[in-house]
């Protein structure tokens, strides 16, 4: 039993009906009860979906339980066959449907409905949504696809986008395009938007690119074994992995390396106006596909430094632990929200990279963020063309990343008007839209008369923590709120770590400006 | 309505049963709205991640910093032996206790898993509340999809308190239901003018605040779908008092009227509180209703007000119901809500989703009331809809939010015909 007040991943049938919902013509039939339906308004609310995911729920309640919930199941399965017509059916149980052990593969498998029926095997009370998608997949593909001829040209499939995907929609499109310029056509890409008659060619193409390992592996796995098709390692996330994947491709495919075109972010990064983006302090959580993708980005393509790298699906805990290392770093793997929420107030980043968990961890410690992977909320299923992956996923990623972040210059006026009773650092980033707070009259004027230390009658909701056995004496504390907001963090966290190095117990004025020279790079 | 036509309501009107598939909510759902209602209590769900990840998308995702409420998920090991099971919740109820002083109130919420693997929480409740009294109560309800539909999460919460409630000879007005504070407050000024006091409302803000119960306490439900709780005060020796439910300028009259004949306050008096607040409730209903008048409207089973409101909507606003789908119909609850709303549409009860949906599609209602997940796959087919989780989530109840009720069943319409090229010309 384990205390959650919010989970990064729903349960494993959750996963299923990502893959069932990206699918046309497949029909999931579901043993659950009254209730479970909710997990419909995740795709057609979150992600704005015009058509109801294609599950029927058994809606078995107190009552049925000690009568036939077996017979609801098999009645269910026929009526939705009837109805939707689709060319293949998974079943399986939803947690509660687990326990009451009614089989519905092979209650399904009496039925002896006209088109192939998949039963799925999902362990609700040890694994969850991921595992459900990448599981669903993987039997689908095993039941469909069969060995065949290839094509003449050369093609290959994508496979491991699905509904509720964080940007899979864009990633498609995106991927498409760039394996174009290589002569490189899309035979199938699944789940999203694929039928069962689709998965049933998969083995046309030459090679699978396996775009997101959370969702996919095992089923690309499968294709290498069982139907001799070579997969990519490289996601295409960001420049350099852009480029090693259309390196991987080359050498798959025996095709030339294509020019590449509307790539603008490396100009981006290089100019100058970026300067102010080095050595900032990133914190980065997601799933472990995008965590690591991200983390490269930051630290070689933006200049970033990663000092917090981790993931919340434990199937990718070995990679993101060696790429954490390749930083210095030691991963955390975890699903406890509160425990990386005690990990980013602990490190006090400049810029948190996450999930809608981070964004709200970050929104209430007041730092920028950015989303960079499920889980996510509505806002980001955007209308516009915004994908992670390829090209133009590196310049989306470049945008999106330095919106929450205060601009070159302004940082520069801001650290030397700090005290303007408008130009103030709590005022917020002038590109944003929300109203900037002039510094109260009462406050200037106390400020004024205390010789324009703000930091003395500044209203702060909470005190400033002690770490261990240092302390902040009172006038050094001062002179920490001078420094602007978006690198007292850094500053406070480097001087208590200077100070507790020296021994220091309290720290001065003295010990603040010792450790920033100290620190200086 | 003509005068020489006789008012003829639904009292009679054969109910459609229907079972199959169910699109509602469970009634853990209940917790998003009791949590904040009662500010030192928690809500600890027994259950599985599935709970957790209702809980987290019905509450549109994180709203809440730490909320009031959490799901002890059970794991594969808890399903083998449920001595350990129960030792785990002694222990989890303990960190959370120790991490949240300020909680006086813990409910252990039983749940779909819960209830199939047979975890007694009644027991649990009884041996956790014995080790963490007097500091705090431990009580438990179900709020399991196999025995609860969305709003009965609330229905079997209150009725879990209802037992241990202290007991009174006092002559008292019990208030049942949970109210957004502004509106209890509203209602507790004009009960307060009206001279009913003194009045206790259930559940109460703080558990300081409890009220007492016994066989001089009149009761009277703001919500339709309390039947368990008017169950539980009748068995305390409670009296109910029998109303329409408080939505529009009308229902809130004759709610406020129940209360004054049953306790025998003096009418004229009563009126002349009630006079000002209803005039403007009539003003600013009639305004929002010249966008309603004559449009039908369908509704899908949800929360148990489907029929106070369409009562409302066909009396006060001119809306034609077509069909009002109900989760479940009390019949004693729901007769003076029936004897009030005109002969004509379907009453149905219980869901069979797709049957539903193939009548909604054929009557092509003005407007569609129903659950997220029906709400955007509607509107693609062009039908306009109401989100019927709304009602449930807005401060909808007596006067001074009766525009505001038909307000949320106006915006869809306006929207509609501000979208429509054809109407922009």
């Amino acid at each position: 039993m384990k205390l959650t007040l919010w989970t990064y991943e729903g349960p494993p049938h959750v996963g299923a009906m990502r893959v069932a919902t990206a699918m046309k013509g497949l029909h999931y039939v579901l043993h659950a009860p009254q209730g479970d339906t909710y997990a419909d308004l995740l795709f057609t609310m979150i992600e704005r979906r015009n058509h109801r995911p294609p599950v029927t729920y058994t809606t078995f309640q107190a009552r049925d339980l000690g009568a036939d919930t077996a017979n609801l199941f098999k009645d269910a399965a026929r009526d939705a066959y009837t109805r939707f017509q689709p060319q293949a059916m998974i079943v399986g149980a939803s947690c509660t449907a687990e326990l009451i052990q009614d089989d519905p593969g092979g209650l399904a498998e009496a039925l002896n409905l006209p088109i192939p029926v998949i039963p799925l095997d999902l362990p609700s009370y040890s694994r969850k949504e991921n595992f459900g998608a990448d599981e669903t997949f993987f039997q689908i593909v095993k039941a469909l696809a069969k060995p065949m001829a290839r094509t003449e040209s050369v093609t290959c499939n994508l496979i491991g986008p699905t509904a509720l995907g964080f940007r899979h929609r864009d990633d498609v499109t995106e991927l498409t395009r760039l394996l174009g310029t290589m002569g490189i056509t899309v035979n199938v890409c699944a789940p999203l938007d694929a039928t069962p008659a689709d998965i049933a060619r998969l083995g046309a193409a030459h090679f699978n690119v396996l775009m997101y390992p959370e969702t996919a592996e095992t089923a690309a796995r499968h294709l290498e074994k069982a139907l001799n098709q070579p997969f990519t390692r490289v996601v295409p996330i960001g420049t350099h992995a852009t480029r090693d994947f259309l390196a991987e491709v080359a050498t798959i495919t025996g095709l030339p390396l294509p020019a590449e075109t509307g790539l603008r972010q490396p100009w981006y990064a290089a100019s100058v106006d970026s300067t102010y983006l080095t050595g900032k302090r990133v914190f980065i959580f997601g799933d472990g596909t995008h965590a690591i993708a991200a983390a490269r980005i930051a630290a070689r393509e933006i200049g970033f430094e990663v000092v917090g790298l981790g993931c919340y699906n434990r199937e990718q805990a070995r990679p993101v632990r060696a790429a954490a290392k390749t930083y210095g770093l030691e991963a955390l793997i975890t699903d406890d929200y509160l425990e990386v929420e005690a990990e980013i107030a602990r490190l006090q980043p400049e810029l948190i990279l996450g999930t809608q968990m981070e964004r709200h961890i970050a929104k209430r410690l007041g730092i920028p963020c950015a989303v960079i992977s499920a889980p996510v909320h509505v806002q980001d299923f955007p209308a516009r063309y915004s994908p992670q992956m390829g090209f133009e996923g590196a310049n989306v990623i470049f945008d999106t990343w330095v919106h929450p972040l205060v601009m070159g210059l302004e940082e520069h006026l801001l650290t030397m008007f700090r005290e303007d009773f408008e130009f103030h650092d709590a005022a917020g980033p002038s590109h944003h839209g929300a109203k900037a707070s002039a510094r109260p009259e009462a406050l200037v004027a106390e400020v004024e008369a205390s010789g324009g230390d703000i930091s003395a009658s500044m209203n702060t909701p909470e005190p400033e923590p002690v770490t261990g056995e240092v302390i902040w004496l009172a006038d050094a504390e001062r002179e920490l709120k001078k420094i602007p907001f978006f690198v007292r963090g850094k500053a406070k966290r480097n001087t208590e770590k200077f100070a507790a190095d020296k021994g220091v117990t309290a720290i001065s004025i003295d010990t603040l400006y010792e450790a920033k020279a100290h620190y200086a790079r | 309505m003509s005068l020489d036509t006789p008012f003829r309501s639904c009292t009679d009107t054969p109910v459609l049963k229907e079972r199959g598939q169910r699109e509602v909510f469970c009634g853990l759902t209940g917790i998003i709205w009791l949590h904040r209602k009662m500010q030192d209590a928690f809500f600890l769900v027994v259950g599985s991640r599935t709970c957790a990840h209702l809980l987290q998308a019905a509450a549109g995702v994180m709203i809440f910093a730490e909320p009031r409420f959490g799901t002890a998920i059970l794991e594969e090991k808890d399903l083998a032996g449920l001595a350990d099971a129960n030792m785990e919740l002694d222990r989890e109820v303990a960190r959370l206790l120790s991490r949240r002083p300020d909680i006086k109130q813990l409910f252990l919420v039983g749940s779909c898993p819960s209830e199939v693997i047979k975890i007694d929480l009644a027991r649990a409740a009884e041996r956790l509340d014995g080790i963490h009294a007097p500091n705090v109560r431990v009580l438990n309800f179900s709020g399991s999809g196999i025995e609860t539909t969305f709003t009965e999460g609330e229905d079997a919460c209150l009725a879990s308190m209802v037992p241990g409630l202290p007991h009174t000879e006092a002559a008292e007005l019990l208030v049942v239901g949970a109210l957004p504070d502004v509106v209890e407050d509203q209602m507790l000024s004009l009960l307060a003018a009206m001279g009913a006091g003194p009045v206790r409302t259930l559940p109460a803000r703080r558990s300081t605040d409890l009220p007492a119960v016994g066989p001089n306490t009149r009761f009277i439900l703001v919500q339709p779908f309390l039947g368990a709780t008017h169950a539980a005060l009748i068995k305390r020796g409670a009296t109910p008092i029998s109303a329409p439910f408080p939505f529009g300028a009308e229902g809130s009259t004759l709610w406020f009227h129940a209360v004054a004949d049953a306790l025998g306050l003096d009418r004229t008096h009563v009126d002349a509180v009630l006079a000002a607040p209803r005039a403007r409730a009539q003003k600013s209903v009639a305004a929002v209703a010249e966008t309603l008048r004559g449009k039908s409207i369908f509704f899908f089973p949800d929360s148990q007000l489907e029929i106070p409101l369409a009562r409302f909507l066909a009396r006060e606003c001119g809306m034609i119901p077509v069909e009002v789908g109900t989760p479940y119909l009390h019949r004693e609850l729901m007769a003076p809500e029936l004897a009030l709303l005109p002969e004509g549409p379907v009453i149905s009860e219980g869901q069979d989703v797709e049957l539903q949906l193939d009548r909604a599609r054929a009557a092509r209602a003005d407007l569609t009331v129903c659950g997220l997940g029906l709400a955007n796959p509607l509107e693609a087919e062009g039908l306009a809809t109401k989100w019927a989780i709304e009602l449930v989530f807005t401060p909808v109840h007596f006067y001074e939010q009766a525009a505001d009720l038909a307000g949320l069943f106006a915006r869809p319409l306006r929207r509609h015909a501000l979208l429509t090229p054809e109407a922009a010309e």
